[in-house]
């Protein structure tokens, strides 16, 4: 067995599981490895569950000029546990001519291949669960899974709404998982591996006391801007949650879902939230690195999950304020915008890569022409299909036949 | 014996998905059993340690073929039908195909040297990166090749699915609407 790490503040968790480890006989070590890591990622990303459902129940509540849940607790700070209790004690209603078998599993499927996602996600440094030497690729094999079980859950349940939020669903997460790909490609175009210990390692480096973050560079940010919007879509967020759709097919594909079941359905759609936010922050926003040196005594496990919440209050935010796209709007966007602004941010990084760094003999000259290329070669793009898309289109003011 | 038990369970997982594929009697749940069929391949060939082909075929299979069988079934036949198991009188020709099928490839591998241990060349350091310069260098024609088909198949496909522009006639109001 290996030497115990020294018990810094950085390392803590790994020194805990470590000693854990130790401290058992040898036959149970590897079982106790195992569990240690599943237990832990179980155990935080549940309480991170109930906490953001918190936050963007008392945060969408202002948004829209209200209070938000403001009884159970000081403040309403207890309401996850009421949720949970509440949804612990309802019936579990299954409907008579559904597919029982298959409407029992889905929402097991579902929560499985979410919480597997995290298994290549390094929440710290030393602290990724399975380092493997393919972890971009394991992520979005395993976010295949939960394609299937949405489809399971509207299929099962013998409901036509359900079918339909199925169908909705499956539409969107296979238009918006090739431009999500296609913006993680030039990051491992350019980290030149899938590790995604290996990518945040790359990020971690610092010239004059700044990281080299891929969202610092002109590609780089361009493609996280693409990888958030896809994420948002891939995730049924707002305003991409037509697969739910209240006013017209009333809840998609888990509306025959009831009591602890929703729940967990519930739960499986922020888990995929944080697993593909956590991929964001590895690829582009230097993972559990620190952006400047002189923060770099932070724990680097407070970095990642700092930087979680600022994008899952984004996430808020934007649900908050935006409405939600139709369903030609949201195939046109990932086809005609989304496919090829993510080409483009591919071709910008080839570029990046190869411009020299030095031009003339001067390091900085090199790098504000490295600079300007990539930013045109992505911003021009953007212009253009923007215009050409607009093109042809008149906005003007709505008539409300019926409301006034 | 600590690589042989994950691996019985795995082929166990594989078959039952096969046979259950085969005698279910609904489409939709022979297209899930078929699914973990996939799977279980997939974690065979992780299994073995090689990674990329399991990922690879976890993407290609669960992800794109099963959801695409799903919805060819979903769009064509309603999926609703109870059909009976076909016990079709082609059965014992079936089974005698499946049986040299087997046999010839259980010679293949039993012949190709493979199946012993000190025939296997040891797996290159980093594997991700050593397959990824094969293929960029060394079969970097056959991945054109195919991308140019692959190309040239999904644009046969729109084609194939768009809808023929008619002469404006009266009788077809709705495909002279913009």
């Amino acid at each position: 067995m290996t030497a115990l790490p020294a018990p810094t503040a950085d390392q803590i968790w790994v020194w805990i599981k470590a000693w854990l480890v130790i401290h058992t006989p040898a036959p149970f070590q590897a079982l106790v490895s195992i569990v240690c890591i599943v237990a832990a990622i179980i155990v935080v990303f549940a309480s991170l569950f109930a906490l953001t459902v918190l936050l963007e129940r008392k945060g969408l509540g202002r948004i829209q000029n209200r209070y938000g849940p403001n009884r159970v607790g000081p403040c309403g700070i207890l309401q996850p546990i009421a949720d949970a209790v509440k949804s612990l004690t309802k019936e579990d209603i299954v409907p008579r001519s559904a597919d029982h078998v298959v409407h029992y599993l889905a929402p097991l499927v579902l929560v499985a291949a979410s919480f597997l996602a995290y298994a290549v996600l390094p929440i710290g440094r030393n602290m990724t669960a399975v380092n493997l030497d393919a972890g971009v690729l394991f992520f979005f094999a395993i976010g295949a899974a939960s394609e299937l079980a949405v489809f399971m859950a509207g299929w099962s349940s013998r409901n036509k709404y359900s079918l339909l939020g199925a169908m909705r669903a499956i539409a969107q997460m296979v238009s918006y998982e090739v431009p999500l790909i296609l913006s993680s490609i030039a990051v491992v175009m350019i980290a030149g591996t899938l590790s995604t210990s290996a990518i945040v390692h790359e990020q971690a480096r610092t010239t004059h006391g700044i990281a080299h973050w891929y969202a610092f560079t002109p590609w780089g940010l361009a493609g996280f801007i693409l990888f958030m919007i896809a994420a948002t879509a891939v995730t049924n967020r707002s305003p991409f949650d037509l697969p739910e759709g209240e006013s017209e097919i009333i809840a998609g594909y888990f509306i025959e879902y009831s009591g602890f079941k929703f729940a967990l359905f519930f739960l499986a759609e922020y888990l995929e939230m944080f697993a593909v936010s956590g991929l964001g922050i590895t690829l582009f926003l230097g993972g559990w690195s620190s952006p400047v040196s002189f923060l770099a005594w932070i724990p680097s496990w407070i970095w990642f999950f700092a930087k979680l919440l600022v994008l899952i209050c984004c996430f808020i935010w934007v649900r908050g304020t935006l409405p939600r796209l139709r369903m030609d709007q949201l195939m046109n966007f990932a086809w005609k915008f989304m496919l090829p602004m993510t080409l483009f941010v591919i071709l910008s990084a080839g570029i990046w890569r190869f411009l020299p760094v030095t031009v003339a003999g001067s390091a900085a000259l090199g790098a504000v022409v490295r600079w300007l290329v990539c930013a045109l070669v992505v911003l021009l793009p953007y212009g253009t299909l923007a215009r050409t898309l607009e093109s042809g289109r008149k906005i003007e003011k709505r008539e409300y036949r019926f409301a006034d | 014996m600590r690589t042989t038990v994950p691996f019985l369970i795995l082929a166990v997982l594989t078959l039952a998905g096969g046979v259950a594929a085969m005698t279910l009697r609904r489409l939709v749940h022979c297209a899930l059993a078929l699914t973990v069929s996939f799977a279980g391949l997939a974690a065979l060939y992780l299994n073995l340690g090689a990674e990329f082909a399991g990922l690879a075929q976890l993407l290609v299979y669960v992800g794109a073929i099963a959801i695409l069988i799903v919805f060819a079934i979903l769009l064509t036949r309603g999926g609703d039908d109870k059909a009976e198991p076909s016990f079709s009188p082609a059965g014992p020709a079936g089974a005698v195909l499946a049986l040299a099928v087997f046999a010839v490839l259980a010679w293949a591998v039993e012949t190709s040297g493979l199946a012993h241990p000190a025939a296997i060349p040891a797996a290159p350091p980093e594997p991700m990166r050593a397959l990824g310069f094969a293929l960029m260098q060394r079969y970097v024609l056959p991945l054109e090749v195919i991308g140019l088909m692959l190309t040239a198949a999904m644009i046969g496909a729109v084609i194939l699915a768009l809808r023929e522009k008619r002469p404006q006639t009266p009788e077809s109001p709705r495909s002279a609407a913009p």
